[in-house]
Protein backbone atom coordinates (compact mmCIF):
# COMPACT_ATOMS: atom_id res chain seq x y z
CA UNK A 1 0.00 0.00 0.00
CA UNK A 2 1.47 3.37 -1.06
CA UNK A 3 0.93 7.01 -0.20
CA UNK A 4 -1.67 7.58 -2.92
CA UNK A 5 -3.83 4.66 -1.87
CA UNK A 6 -3.47 5.79 1.75
CA UNK A 7 -4.53 9.31 0.82
CA UNK A 8 -7.59 8.11 -1.08
CA UNK A 9 -8.54 5.84 1.82
CA UNK A 10 -9.14 8.93 3.95
CA UNK A 11 -12.25 9.75 1.88
CA UNK A 12 -15.29 8.11 3.51
CA UNK A 13 -16.72 7.40 0.07
CA UNK A 14 -13.64 5.31 -0.70
CA UNK A 15 -14.10 3.32 2.50
CA UNK A 16 -17.81 2.80 1.79
CA UNK A 17 -17.43 2.14 -1.92
CA UNK A 18 -14.54 -0.33 -2.04
CA UNK A 19 -15.35 -3.67 -0.45
CA UNK A 20 -14.19 -6.80 -2.24
CA UNK A 21 -14.83 -6.98 -5.96
CA UNK A 22 -15.50 -10.51 -7.22
CA UNK A 23 -15.11 -9.49 -10.88
CA UNK A 24 -18.63 -10.58 -11.79
CA UNK A 25 -19.01 -7.66 -14.23
CA UNK A 26 -22.61 -6.87 -13.25
CA UNK A 27 -21.71 -3.17 -12.94
CA UNK A 28 -20.28 -3.16 -16.45
CA UNK A 29 -23.35 -4.87 -17.88
CA UNK A 30 -25.67 -2.14 -16.58
CA UNK A 31 -23.34 0.86 -17.06
CA UNK A 32 -24.45 3.45 -19.69
CA UNK A 33 -20.87 4.77 -19.95
CA UNK A 34 -19.49 1.29 -20.63
CA UNK A 35 -21.85 1.06 -23.57
CA UNK A 36 -20.73 4.37 -25.07
CA UNK A 37 -17.09 4.79 -24.09
CA UNK A 38 -14.13 2.48 -23.76
CA UNK A 39 -14.98 2.28 -20.08
CA UNK A 40 -15.45 -0.56 -17.65
CA UNK A 41 -16.33 0.01 -13.97
CA UNK A 42 -15.14 -3.51 -13.14
CA UNK A 43 -11.64 -2.58 -14.30
CA UNK A 44 -11.81 0.56 -12.15
CA UNK A 45 -12.56 -1.40 -8.99
CA UNK A 46 -10.02 -4.14 -9.68
CA UNK A 47 -7.33 -1.53 -10.39
CA UNK A 48 -8.00 0.27 -7.11
CA UNK A 49 -8.08 -3.09 -5.36
CA UNK A 50 -4.49 -3.79 -6.38
CA UNK A 51 -3.40 -0.94 -4.06
CA UNK A 52 -0.61 -0.37 -6.55
CA UNK A 53 0.18 3.37 -6.55
CA UNK A 54 1.79 3.27 -9.97
CA UNK A 55 -1.36 1.84 -11.54
CA UNK A 56 -3.61 4.19 -9.57
CA UNK A 57 -1.59 7.24 -10.61
CA UNK A 58 -1.83 6.19 -14.25
CA UNK A 59 -5.58 5.80 -13.77
CA UNK A 60 -5.93 9.32 -12.32
CA UNK A 61 -3.98 10.75 -15.28
CA UNK A 62 -6.11 8.95 -17.87
CA UNK A 63 -9.35 9.71 -19.72
CA UNK A 64 -10.84 6.58 -18.13
CA UNK A 65 -12.07 8.17 -14.90
CA UNK A 66 -13.91 10.96 -16.76
CA UNK A 67 -16.22 8.71 -18.79
CA UNK A 68 -18.66 7.81 -15.98
CA UNK A 69 -21.99 9.68 -15.84
CA UNK A 70 -22.48 9.05 -12.10
CA UNK A 71 -25.98 7.67 -12.67
CA UNK A 72 -25.12 5.20 -9.89
CA UNK A 73 -26.89 2.27 -11.55
CA UNK A 74 -23.83 0.25 -10.50
CA UNK A 75 -24.56 0.83 -6.81
CA UNK A 76 -27.98 -0.80 -7.07
CA UNK A 77 -26.65 -3.93 -8.69
CA UNK A 78 -23.27 -4.75 -7.13
CA UNK A 79 -23.73 -7.97 -5.15
CA UNK A 80 -20.83 -7.04 -2.87
CA UNK A 81 -21.83 -3.47 -2.05
CA UNK A 82 -19.12 -1.73 -4.07
CA UNK A 83 -19.93 1.69 -5.49
CA UNK A 84 -17.90 2.22 -8.68
CA UNK A 85 -19.68 5.54 -9.37
CA UNK A 86 -18.70 6.82 -5.92
CA UNK A 87 -15.12 5.63 -6.38
CA UNK A 88 -15.00 7.59 -9.64
CA UNK A 89 -15.90 10.70 -7.67
CA UNK A 90 -13.00 10.04 -5.28
CA UNK A 91 -10.60 9.40 -8.18
CA UNK A 92 -11.65 12.64 -9.87
CA UNK A 93 -11.26 14.61 -6.63
CA UNK A 94 -7.66 13.49 -6.20
CA UNK A 95 -6.89 13.79 -9.91
CA UNK A 96 -7.83 17.48 -9.66
CA UNK A 97 -6.21 18.18 -6.30
CA UNK A 98 -2.93 16.56 -7.41
CA UNK A 99 -2.97 18.22 -10.85
CA UNK A 100 -3.21 14.93 -12.74
CA UNK A 101 -6.40 15.95 -14.59
CA UNK A 102 -4.53 18.09 -17.12
CA UNK A 103 -2.79 14.97 -18.48
CA UNK A 104 -5.95 13.75 -20.25
CA UNK A 105 -8.28 15.27 -22.84
CA UNK A 106 -11.40 14.53 -20.79
CA UNK A 107 -9.76 15.62 -17.55
CA UNK A 108 -8.82 19.02 -18.98
CA UNK A 109 -12.53 19.70 -19.52
CA UNK A 110 -12.90 20.29 -15.77
CA UNK A 111 -11.90 23.90 -16.31
CA UNK A 112 -15.04 24.36 -18.43
CA UNK A 113 -17.20 22.78 -15.73
CA UNK A 114 -15.65 25.07 -13.11
CA UNK A 115 -16.10 28.20 -15.22
CA UNK A 116 -19.77 27.46 -15.95
CA UNK A 117 -21.56 25.49 -13.21
CA UNK A 118 -18.92 26.22 -10.55
CA UNK A 119 -18.85 29.97 -11.03
CA UNK A 120 -22.64 30.26 -11.44
CA UNK A 121 -22.98 28.75 -7.95
CA UNK A 122 -20.86 31.49 -6.38
CA UNK A 123 -22.06 34.34 -8.61
CA UNK A 124 -25.79 33.58 -8.65
CA UNK A 125 -26.49 30.77 -6.13
CA UNK A 126 -27.65 28.34 -8.83
CA UNK A 127 -26.01 25.48 -10.71
CA UNK A 128 -27.73 26.78 -13.83
CA UNK A 129 -28.22 30.36 -14.87
CA UNK A 130 -30.45 30.74 -17.94
CA UNK A 131 -28.99 34.14 -18.89
CA UNK A 132 -25.69 32.41 -19.54
CA UNK A 133 -26.91 29.28 -21.32
CA UNK A 134 -26.36 30.73 -24.79
CA UNK A 135 -28.23 29.14 -27.72
CA UNK A 136 -25.01 29.01 -29.80
CA UNK A 137 -23.31 26.82 -27.18
CA UNK A 138 -26.47 24.73 -26.94
CA UNK A 139 -27.86 24.09 -30.43
CA UNK A 140 -29.70 21.04 -29.08
CA UNK A 141 -31.92 23.35 -27.05
CA UNK A 142 -33.82 24.29 -30.18
CA UNK A 143 -35.86 27.34 -31.17
CA UNK A 144 -37.97 27.30 -28.00
CA UNK A 145 -34.91 28.00 -25.85
CA UNK A 146 -33.93 30.83 -28.16
CA UNK A 147 -37.45 32.22 -27.76
CA UNK A 148 -37.15 31.92 -23.95
CA UNK A 149 -33.72 33.56 -23.80
CA UNK A 150 -34.91 36.42 -26.01
CA UNK A 151 -37.62 37.27 -23.47
CA UNK A 152 -36.45 35.84 -20.15
CA UNK A 153 -38.33 38.27 -17.93
CA UNK A 154 -41.53 37.90 -19.91
CA UNK A 155 -41.46 34.11 -20.04
CA UNK A 156 -40.41 33.43 -16.45
CA UNK A 157 -42.43 36.37 -15.16
CA UNK A 158 -45.59 34.61 -16.35
CA UNK A 159 -45.04 31.91 -13.71
CA UNK A 160 -43.68 33.85 -10.77
CA UNK A 161 -43.50 37.54 -10.03
CA UNK A 162 -40.15 37.23 -8.24
CA UNK A 163 -38.02 36.28 -11.26
CA UNK A 164 -34.63 37.89 -10.47
CA UNK A 165 -36.30 39.87 -7.70
CA UNK A 166 -36.00 39.40 -3.95
CA UNK A 167 -38.36 37.01 -2.17
CA UNK A 168 -39.33 33.37 -2.70
CA UNK A 169 -40.16 31.93 -6.10
CA UNK A 170 -38.58 30.57 -9.28
CA UNK A 171 -35.18 31.96 -10.26
CA UNK A 172 -35.41 34.62 -7.57
CA UNK A 173 -32.41 36.84 -6.96
CA UNK A 174 -30.33 35.20 -4.23
CA UNK A 175 -29.43 37.93 -1.69
CA UNK A 176 -25.77 38.97 -1.47
CA UNK A 177 -25.64 37.84 2.19
CA UNK A 178 -26.50 34.30 1.12
CA UNK A 179 -23.93 34.38 -1.69
CA UNK A 180 -21.35 35.58 0.85
CA UNK A 181 -22.24 32.61 3.08
CA UNK A 182 -21.77 30.24 0.15
CA UNK A 183 -18.35 31.76 -0.56
CA UNK A 184 -17.29 31.39 3.08
CA UNK A 185 -18.43 27.76 3.03
CA UNK A 186 -16.30 27.22 -0.07
CA UNK A 187 -13.34 28.90 1.68
CA UNK A 188 -13.65 26.82 4.85
CA UNK A 189 -14.33 23.44 3.22
CA UNK A 190 -11.82 23.30 0.38
CA UNK A 191 -14.12 24.37 -2.47
CA UNK A 192 -12.20 27.57 -3.15
CA UNK A 193 -8.89 25.72 -3.04
CA UNK A 194 -10.14 23.21 -5.61
CA UNK A 195 -11.27 26.03 -7.92
CA UNK A 196 -7.86 27.72 -7.58
CA UNK A 197 -6.03 24.49 -8.39
CA UNK A 198 -8.21 23.92 -11.46
CA UNK A 199 -7.23 27.37 -12.71
CA UNK A 200 -3.57 27.08 -11.79
CA UNK A 201 -2.95 23.66 -13.38
CA UNK A 202 -5.03 24.55 -16.45
CA UNK A 203 -2.98 27.70 -16.99
CA UNK A 204 0.18 25.63 -16.87
CA UNK A 205 -1.23 23.20 -19.45
CA UNK A 206 -2.39 26.05 -21.70
CA UNK A 207 1.18 27.39 -21.75
CA UNK A 208 2.47 23.93 -22.61
CA UNK A 209 -0.05 23.63 -25.45
CA UNK A 210 0.63 27.17 -26.68
CA UNK A 211 -2.99 28.26 -26.22
CA UNK A 212 -4.09 31.66 -24.93
CA UNK A 213 -5.46 31.51 -21.38
CA UNK A 214 -7.64 34.15 -19.74
CA UNK A 215 -10.74 34.28 -17.49
CA UNK A 216 -14.21 33.68 -18.88
CA UNK A 217 -15.46 31.46 -21.65
CA UNK A 218 -13.81 32.91 -24.73
CA UNK A 219 -10.09 32.12 -24.40
CA UNK A 220 -8.43 29.68 -26.81
CA UNK A 221 -7.79 27.14 -24.06
CA UNK A 222 -11.36 27.30 -22.71
CA UNK A 223 -12.88 26.88 -26.16
CA UNK A 224 -10.49 24.02 -26.89
CA UNK A 225 -11.36 21.99 -23.79
CA UNK A 226 -15.09 22.74 -24.16
CA UNK A 227 -15.32 21.76 -27.84
CA UNK A 228 -12.46 19.41 -28.74
CA UNK A 229 -13.18 15.72 -29.17
CA UNK A 230 -10.39 13.51 -30.51
CA UNK A 231 -13.00 10.78 -31.09
CA UNK A 232 -10.64 8.27 -29.57
CA UNK A 233 -12.85 7.34 -26.65
CA UNK A 234 -15.28 4.76 -28.00
CA UNK A 235 -14.86 1.02 -28.01
CA UNK A 236 -14.17 0.94 -31.76
CA UNK A 237 -11.44 3.57 -31.59
CA UNK A 238 -9.03 1.37 -29.61
CA UNK B 1 -48.76 -18.65 2.27
CA UNK B 2 -47.04 -16.77 5.06
CA UNK B 3 -48.81 -13.41 4.96
CA UNK B 4 -46.75 -11.96 7.78
CA UNK B 5 -43.54 -12.78 5.92
CA UNK B 6 -44.87 -11.13 2.78
CA UNK B 7 -45.82 -8.05 4.76
CA UNK B 8 -42.28 -7.80 6.11
CA UNK B 9 -40.79 -8.10 2.62
CA UNK B 10 -43.12 -5.50 1.11
CA UNK B 11 -42.61 -3.12 4.03
CA UNK B 12 -39.07 -2.69 2.73
CA UNK B 13 -40.52 -1.08 -0.39
CA UNK B 14 -42.69 1.44 1.48
CA UNK B 15 -41.59 4.79 2.84
CA UNK B 16 -42.99 7.28 5.26
CA UNK B 17 -44.27 10.45 3.60
CA UNK B 18 -45.23 13.22 6.01
CA UNK B 19 -48.86 14.29 5.88
CA UNK B 20 -48.36 18.05 6.17
CA UNK B 21 -45.96 20.93 6.93
CA UNK B 22 -43.41 20.79 4.16
CA UNK B 23 -40.23 22.81 3.67
CA UNK B 24 -39.78 23.04 -0.10
CA UNK B 25 -36.39 23.39 -1.81
CA UNK B 26 -36.47 24.37 -5.46
CA UNK B 27 -34.45 22.78 -8.26
CA UNK B 28 -31.98 24.69 -10.46
CA UNK B 29 -32.94 22.62 -13.51
CA UNK B 30 -36.70 22.55 -12.95
CA UNK B 31 -36.86 26.31 -12.35
CA UNK B 32 -34.91 27.01 -15.51
CA UNK B 33 -36.52 24.59 -17.95
CA UNK B 34 -39.96 23.81 -16.47
CA UNK B 35 -40.74 27.00 -14.59
CA UNK B 36 -44.48 26.30 -14.54
CA UNK B 37 -44.00 23.00 -12.72
CA UNK B 38 -42.79 24.34 -9.38
CA UNK B 39 -45.41 27.09 -9.36
CA UNK B 40 -48.03 24.41 -10.07
CA UNK B 41 -46.70 22.15 -7.31
CA UNK B 42 -47.06 24.93 -4.74
CA UNK B 43 -50.61 25.70 -5.91
CA UNK B 44 -51.68 22.05 -5.81
CA UNK B 45 -50.25 21.44 -2.34
CA UNK B 46 -51.52 24.72 -0.88
CA UNK B 47 -54.78 25.35 -2.70
CA UNK B 48 -56.04 21.95 -3.86
CA UNK B 49 -54.78 19.81 -0.99
CA UNK B 50 -54.91 22.48 1.73
CA UNK B 51 -51.48 21.69 3.13
CA UNK B 52 -48.91 23.93 4.79
CA UNK B 53 -45.84 24.36 2.60
CA UNK B 54 -43.12 26.96 2.80
CA UNK B 55 -39.85 27.87 1.13
CA UNK B 56 -37.00 30.16 2.09
CA UNK B 57 -35.81 32.96 -0.21
CA UNK B 58 -32.23 32.44 0.99
CA UNK B 59 -31.95 28.80 -0.03
CA UNK B 60 -29.53 28.17 -2.86
CA UNK B 61 -28.36 25.34 -5.05
CA UNK B 62 -27.22 22.25 -3.16
CA UNK B 63 -24.23 22.22 -5.63
CA UNK B 64 -25.66 19.02 -7.19
CA UNK B 65 -24.49 19.26 -10.80
CA UNK B 66 -21.08 20.57 -9.70
CA UNK B 67 -20.74 17.81 -7.09
CA UNK B 68 -21.57 15.06 -9.57
CA UNK B 69 -19.25 16.70 -12.13
CA UNK B 70 -16.70 16.66 -9.29
CA UNK B 71 -15.52 20.27 -9.32
CA UNK B 72 -16.90 20.68 -5.78
CA UNK B 73 -15.50 18.61 -2.86
CA UNK B 74 -17.79 16.42 -0.76
CA UNK B 75 -17.06 18.54 2.35
CA UNK B 76 -18.25 21.67 0.55
CA UNK B 77 -21.43 19.98 -0.65
CA UNK B 78 -22.19 18.57 2.81
CA UNK B 79 -21.79 22.01 4.37
CA UNK B 80 -23.98 23.72 1.77
CA UNK B 81 -26.61 21.06 2.47
CA UNK B 82 -26.20 21.66 6.21
CA UNK B 83 -26.96 25.33 5.51
CA UNK B 84 -30.20 24.33 3.76
CA UNK B 85 -31.13 22.26 6.82
CA UNK B 86 -30.38 25.31 8.98
CA UNK B 87 -32.85 27.37 6.92
CA UNK B 88 -35.46 24.64 7.42
CA UNK B 89 -34.75 24.62 11.16
CA UNK B 90 -34.95 28.43 11.40
CA UNK B 91 -38.31 28.30 9.62
CA UNK B 92 -39.69 25.82 12.17
CA UNK B 93 -40.09 22.88 9.79
CA UNK B 94 -38.96 19.25 10.03
CA UNK B 95 -40.17 17.77 6.74
CA UNK B 96 -37.75 18.55 3.89
CA UNK B 97 -39.05 18.27 0.30
CA UNK B 98 -36.58 18.90 -2.53
CA UNK B 99 -37.88 19.40 -6.06
CA UNK B 100 -34.70 17.98 -7.58
CA UNK B 101 -33.89 14.27 -7.75
CA UNK B 102 -30.14 14.94 -7.78
CA UNK B 103 -30.61 16.95 -4.58
CA UNK B 104 -32.83 14.23 -3.09
CA UNK B 105 -30.09 11.66 -3.74
CA UNK B 106 -27.44 13.93 -2.26
CA UNK B 107 -29.46 14.70 0.87
CA UNK B 108 -29.84 10.94 1.33
CA UNK B 109 -26.13 10.40 0.69
CA UNK B 110 -25.17 13.07 3.22
CA UNK B 111 -27.56 11.80 5.92
CA UNK B 112 -26.38 8.20 5.38
CA UNK B 113 -22.75 9.34 5.58
CA UNK B 114 -23.42 11.17 8.84
CA UNK B 115 -25.23 8.09 10.18
CA UNK B 116 -22.26 5.82 9.48
CA UNK B 117 -19.56 8.42 10.22
CA UNK B 118 -20.82 10.65 13.07
CA UNK B 119 -17.42 12.35 13.19
CA UNK B 120 -18.05 13.68 9.68
CA UNK B 121 -21.33 15.22 10.83
CA UNK B 122 -19.52 16.87 13.75
CA UNK B 123 -16.91 18.26 11.37
CA UNK B 124 -19.58 19.65 9.04
CA UNK B 125 -21.41 21.26 11.97
CA UNK B 126 -18.17 23.00 12.95
CA UNK B 127 -17.46 24.16 9.39
CA UNK B 128 -21.00 25.51 8.98
CA UNK B 129 -20.76 27.37 12.27
CA UNK B 130 -17.41 28.84 11.30
CA UNK B 131 -18.59 29.92 7.85
CA UNK B 132 -22.10 31.15 8.65
CA UNK B 133 -22.74 31.00 12.41
CA UNK B 134 -25.66 28.65 11.69
CA UNK B 135 -26.76 25.47 13.45
CA UNK B 136 -29.28 22.91 12.27
CA UNK B 137 -31.50 19.94 13.00
CA UNK B 138 -31.61 17.06 10.56
CA UNK B 139 -34.96 16.56 8.79
CA UNK B 140 -37.41 14.24 10.49
CA UNK B 141 -38.84 13.30 7.13
CA UNK B 142 -37.06 13.63 3.76
CA UNK B 143 -39.11 12.94 0.64
CA UNK B 144 -39.03 14.02 -2.98
CA UNK B 145 -41.83 16.32 -4.16
CA UNK B 146 -43.14 13.54 -6.44
CA UNK B 147 -43.70 11.48 -3.28
CA UNK B 148 -46.15 14.14 -2.06
CA UNK B 149 -48.16 14.02 -5.30
CA UNK B 150 -48.05 10.21 -5.13
CA UNK B 151 -49.33 10.24 -1.54
CA UNK B 152 -52.29 12.41 -2.49
CA UNK B 153 -52.95 10.90 -5.96
CA UNK B 154 -56.40 9.66 -4.94
CA UNK B 155 -57.43 13.09 -3.63
CA UNK B 156 -56.18 14.65 -6.88
CA UNK B 157 -58.21 12.10 -8.87
CA UNK B 158 -61.31 12.89 -6.79
CA UNK B 159 -60.93 16.64 -7.31
CA UNK B 160 -59.89 16.17 -10.95
CA UNK B 161 -61.78 17.43 -13.99
CA UNK B 162 -60.12 15.07 -16.45
CA UNK B 163 -58.98 11.46 -16.71
CA UNK B 164 -56.19 10.02 -18.83
CA UNK B 165 -58.65 8.60 -21.35
CA UNK B 166 -58.62 9.09 -25.11
CA UNK B 167 -61.95 10.81 -25.75
CA UNK B 168 -62.11 9.49 -29.33
CA UNK B 169 -61.55 5.81 -28.53
CA UNK B 170 -62.43 5.53 -24.83
CA UNK B 171 -59.09 3.78 -24.31
CA UNK B 172 -56.61 4.71 -21.54
CA UNK B 173 -53.76 7.02 -22.59
CA UNK B 174 -50.59 4.94 -22.96
CA UNK B 175 -47.79 6.39 -20.83
CA UNK B 176 -44.18 5.34 -20.28
CA UNK B 177 -42.68 6.44 -16.99
CA UNK B 178 -39.05 7.28 -16.29
CA UNK B 179 -37.74 7.51 -12.75
CA UNK B 180 -34.68 9.71 -12.17
CA UNK B 181 -31.70 7.47 -11.39
CA UNK B 182 -30.89 9.14 -8.08
CA UNK B 183 -34.45 8.69 -6.77
CA UNK B 184 -33.82 5.13 -5.63
CA UNK B 185 -30.87 3.52 -7.43
CA UNK B 186 -28.46 4.74 -4.76
CA UNK B 187 -30.65 4.17 -1.70
CA UNK B 188 -33.51 1.86 -2.70
CA UNK B 189 -35.24 2.08 0.68
CA UNK B 190 -35.70 5.84 0.20
CA UNK B 191 -37.97 5.51 -2.85
CA UNK B 192 -41.58 4.29 -3.09
CA UNK B 193 -41.19 0.73 -4.37
CA UNK B 194 -37.42 0.84 -4.10
CA UNK B 195 -35.17 0.40 -7.12
CA UNK B 196 -36.88 -2.85 -8.14
CA UNK B 197 -40.53 -1.77 -8.16
CA UNK B 198 -40.57 2.03 -8.32
CA UNK B 199 -44.23 2.89 -8.02
CA UNK B 200 -44.17 6.64 -7.54
CA UNK B 201 -45.16 7.50 -11.13
CA UNK B 202 -47.01 4.25 -11.90
CA UNK B 203 -49.34 5.01 -8.99
CA UNK B 204 -50.20 8.42 -10.45
CA UNK B 205 -50.76 7.17 -14.02
CA UNK B 206 -52.99 4.28 -12.96
CA UNK B 207 -54.96 6.32 -10.42
CA UNK B 208 -55.67 8.98 -13.02
CA UNK B 209 -56.95 6.51 -15.63
CA UNK B 210 -53.92 5.93 -17.85
CA UNK B 211 -52.14 2.74 -18.87
CA UNK B 212 -48.49 2.21 -17.95
CA UNK B 213 -46.52 0.88 -20.91
CA UNK B 214 -43.48 -1.27 -20.20
CA UNK B 215 -40.49 -1.33 -22.55
CA UNK B 216 -37.05 -2.96 -22.47
CA UNK B 217 -34.92 0.08 -21.59
CA UNK B 218 -37.36 1.48 -19.04
CA UNK B 219 -34.73 1.81 -16.29
CA UNK B 220 -31.84 3.05 -18.45
CA UNK B 221 -30.48 6.51 -17.57
CA UNK B 222 -31.74 9.49 -19.62
CA UNK B 223 -28.09 10.33 -20.31
CA UNK B 224 -27.57 13.52 -18.33
CA UNK B 225 -24.28 12.24 -16.94
CA UNK B 226 -23.56 15.70 -15.45
CA UNK B 227 -20.20 16.58 -17.10
CA UNK B 228 -21.30 14.44 -20.06
CA UNK B 229 -23.86 17.10 -20.91
CA UNK B 230 -22.29 20.22 -19.42
CA UNK B 231 -19.25 20.02 -21.74
CA UNK B 232 -20.20 20.31 -25.41
CA UNK B 233 -17.62 17.77 -26.57
CA UNK B 234 -19.27 15.07 -24.43
CA UNK B 235 -22.88 15.47 -25.44
CA UNK B 236 -22.77 12.41 -27.72
CA UNK B 237 -22.99 10.32 -24.54
CA UNK B 238 -26.12 12.11 -23.46
CA UNK B 239 -28.03 11.94 -26.74
CA UNK B 240 -27.00 8.30 -27.28
CA UNK B 241 -28.57 7.28 -23.95
CA UNK B 242 -31.84 9.08 -24.71
CA UNK B 243 -31.91 7.70 -28.24
CA UNK B 244 -31.51 4.17 -26.93
CA UNK B 245 -34.62 4.73 -24.83
CA UNK B 246 -36.66 6.31 -27.65
CA UNK B 247 -35.82 3.41 -29.98
CA UNK B 248 -36.79 0.96 -27.26
CA UNK B 249 -40.10 2.61 -26.37
CA UNK B 250 -41.30 3.55 -29.87
CA UNK B 251 -42.64 0.08 -30.85
CA UNK B 252 -44.98 0.23 -27.85
CA UNK B 253 -46.55 3.47 -29.16
CA UNK B 254 -46.45 5.59 -26.00
CA UNK B 255 -48.55 8.75 -26.08
CA UNK B 256 -46.62 10.51 -23.32
CA UNK B 257 -43.46 10.18 -21.23
CA UNK B 258 -43.86 10.94 -17.50
CA UNK B 259 -40.84 11.83 -15.34
CA UNK B 260 -40.07 12.80 -11.75
CA UNK B 261 -36.51 14.17 -12.16
CA UNK B 262 -36.11 17.74 -13.47
CA UNK B 263 -33.27 16.81 -15.85
CA UNK B 264 -34.80 13.77 -17.55
CA UNK B 265 -37.80 15.57 -19.13
CA UNK B 266 -35.46 18.27 -20.39
CA UNK B 267 -33.26 15.71 -22.15
CA UNK B 268 -36.17 13.68 -23.52
CA UNK B 269 -37.72 16.89 -24.85
CA UNK B 270 -34.61 18.46 -26.37
CA UNK B 271 -32.94 15.29 -27.65
CA UNK B 272 -36.10 14.36 -29.59
CA UNK B 273 -35.72 17.72 -31.32
CA UNK B 274 -31.98 17.23 -31.91
CA UNK B 275 -32.47 13.71 -33.35
CA UNK B 276 -35.17 15.04 -35.66
CA UNK B 277 -32.75 17.72 -36.92
CA UNK B 278 -29.80 15.32 -37.22
CA UNK B 279 -31.52 12.29 -38.70
CA UNK B 280 -35.01 13.42 -39.67
CA UNK B 281 -36.41 10.86 -37.26
CA UNK B 282 -39.38 11.46 -34.97
CA UNK B 283 -40.82 9.09 -32.39
CA UNK B 284 -44.48 10.07 -32.05
CA UNK B 285 -47.39 9.81 -34.46
CA UNK B 286 -47.38 11.60 -37.84
CA UNK B 287 -44.06 13.39 -37.50
CA UNK B 288 -44.77 14.50 -33.96
CA UNK B 289 -42.59 13.82 -30.95
CA UNK B 290 -43.70 11.97 -27.84
CA UNK B 291 -44.85 14.67 -25.38
CA UNK B 292 -42.75 14.70 -22.21
CA UNK B 293 -44.37 15.72 -18.95
CA UNK B 294 -43.33 16.42 -15.40
CA UNK B 295 -45.57 14.90 -12.70
CA UNK B 296 -46.64 18.42 -11.66
CA UNK B 297 -47.81 19.11 -15.20
CA UNK B 298 -49.73 15.83 -15.33
CA UNK B 299 -51.39 16.53 -11.97
CA UNK B 300 -52.20 20.02 -13.27
CA UNK B 301 -53.85 18.58 -16.38
CA UNK B 302 -56.00 16.28 -14.23
CA UNK B 303 -57.03 19.19 -12.00
CA UNK B 304 -57.97 21.34 -14.98
CA UNK B 305 -55.24 23.99 -14.83
CA UNK B 306 -54.74 26.13 -17.93
CA UNK B 307 -52.05 24.39 -20.07
CA UNK B 308 -50.14 27.66 -20.51
CA UNK B 309 -50.09 28.22 -16.72
CA UNK B 310 -48.48 24.77 -16.49
CA UNK B 311 -45.74 25.95 -18.86
CA UNK B 312 -46.23 23.71 -21.91
CA UNK B 313 -45.08 26.59 -24.11
CA UNK B 314 -41.54 26.03 -22.79
CA UNK B 315 -41.46 22.49 -24.24
CA UNK B 316 -39.79 21.91 -27.60
CA UNK B 317 -41.95 18.82 -28.22
CA UNK B 318 -45.55 20.12 -28.33
CA UNK B 319 -47.99 18.71 -25.77
CA UNK B 320 -51.10 19.81 -27.70
CA UNK B 321 -51.65 16.39 -29.38
CA UNK B 322 -52.02 14.83 -25.91
CA UNK B 323 -54.31 17.62 -24.72
CA UNK B 324 -56.48 17.11 -27.82
CA UNK B 325 -56.79 13.38 -27.15
CA UNK B 326 -57.91 13.92 -23.56
CA UNK B 327 -60.15 16.82 -24.51
CA UNK B 328 -58.44 19.55 -22.51
CA UNK B 329 -59.32 23.01 -23.84
CA UNK B 330 -56.61 25.56 -24.59
CA UNK B 331 -56.37 28.79 -26.51
CA UNK B 332 -53.54 28.64 -29.09
CA UNK B 333 -53.58 32.44 -29.23
CA UNK B 334 -52.47 32.59 -25.61
CA UNK B 335 -49.49 30.23 -25.94
CA UNK B 336 -46.83 32.85 -26.51
CA UNK B 337 -47.92 35.63 -24.22
CA UNK B 338 -45.65 37.39 -21.74
CA UNK B 339 -46.21 38.12 -18.07
CA UNK B 340 -48.69 40.92 -18.69
CA UNK B 341 -50.59 39.10 -21.41
CA UNK B 342 -48.95 40.75 -24.41
CA UNK B 343 -47.70 38.74 -27.41
CA UNK B 344 -43.91 38.29 -27.27
CA UNK B 345 -43.23 36.58 -30.60
CA UNK B 346 -43.07 32.92 -31.59
CA UNK B 347 -40.17 30.43 -31.72
CA UNK B 348 -38.93 29.43 -35.17
CA UNK B 349 -40.30 26.21 -36.63
CA UNK B 350 -38.06 23.13 -36.41
CA UNK B 351 -37.17 21.56 -39.76
CA UNK B 352 -38.63 18.13 -39.10
CA UNK B 353 -40.38 17.87 -35.75
CA UNK B 354 -43.99 19.03 -35.95
CA UNK B 355 -44.50 22.10 -33.80
CA UNK B 356 -47.69 23.88 -32.74
CA UNK B 357 -47.71 27.64 -33.23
Amino acid sequence: MGWLYDLMSKDVRFVEGLKACINCGTCTAICPAAEFYNYDPRILVTTLQTRDDEKIEALLKSDFIWYCGECMSCKTRCPRGNVPGGLISVCRSFSQDLGYFIESEKGRQQLAVKRTIGEWILDHGYCLFPQQIEPESHPEQGPVWEWITNSLKEVYGRFDATYQEEGPGILRKIPQDSLDELKRIFDVTGGTERFEKLEEYSKKKAEEMGLEFSPGQKSEYYLHVYNFNSNKHGKDEH
Amino acid sequence: MNIEGKKIIWSQYQKEIADNDYFYARSCVRQSFFPGSETTFMKIVRDDLGKNISEHPFHTTCTGIAYHSDVVPFETTMTVIARQFALMTESGFQNYVPSCITSFGMYNEVLETWHHFPEVEMKVRKMLKEATGKEFEKPKNLVHSSDIIYKFRKEIAEKGKYRLINRFTGEPIRVVEHIGCHYSKMFPSKGVGGAEYPHVLVGMIEEWGGEVVDYPERRHCCGFGFRQYVVKANRGYSIACSKKKFESMQPYRPEAILTNCPGCPFFFDRWQYAISEMEGKTYGENGQGIPVLTYEELAGIILGYDPWDLGFQTHQVPVEPLLDKIGIPYDPEKKFLGKNGEFIGRPDMPDNLKFCH
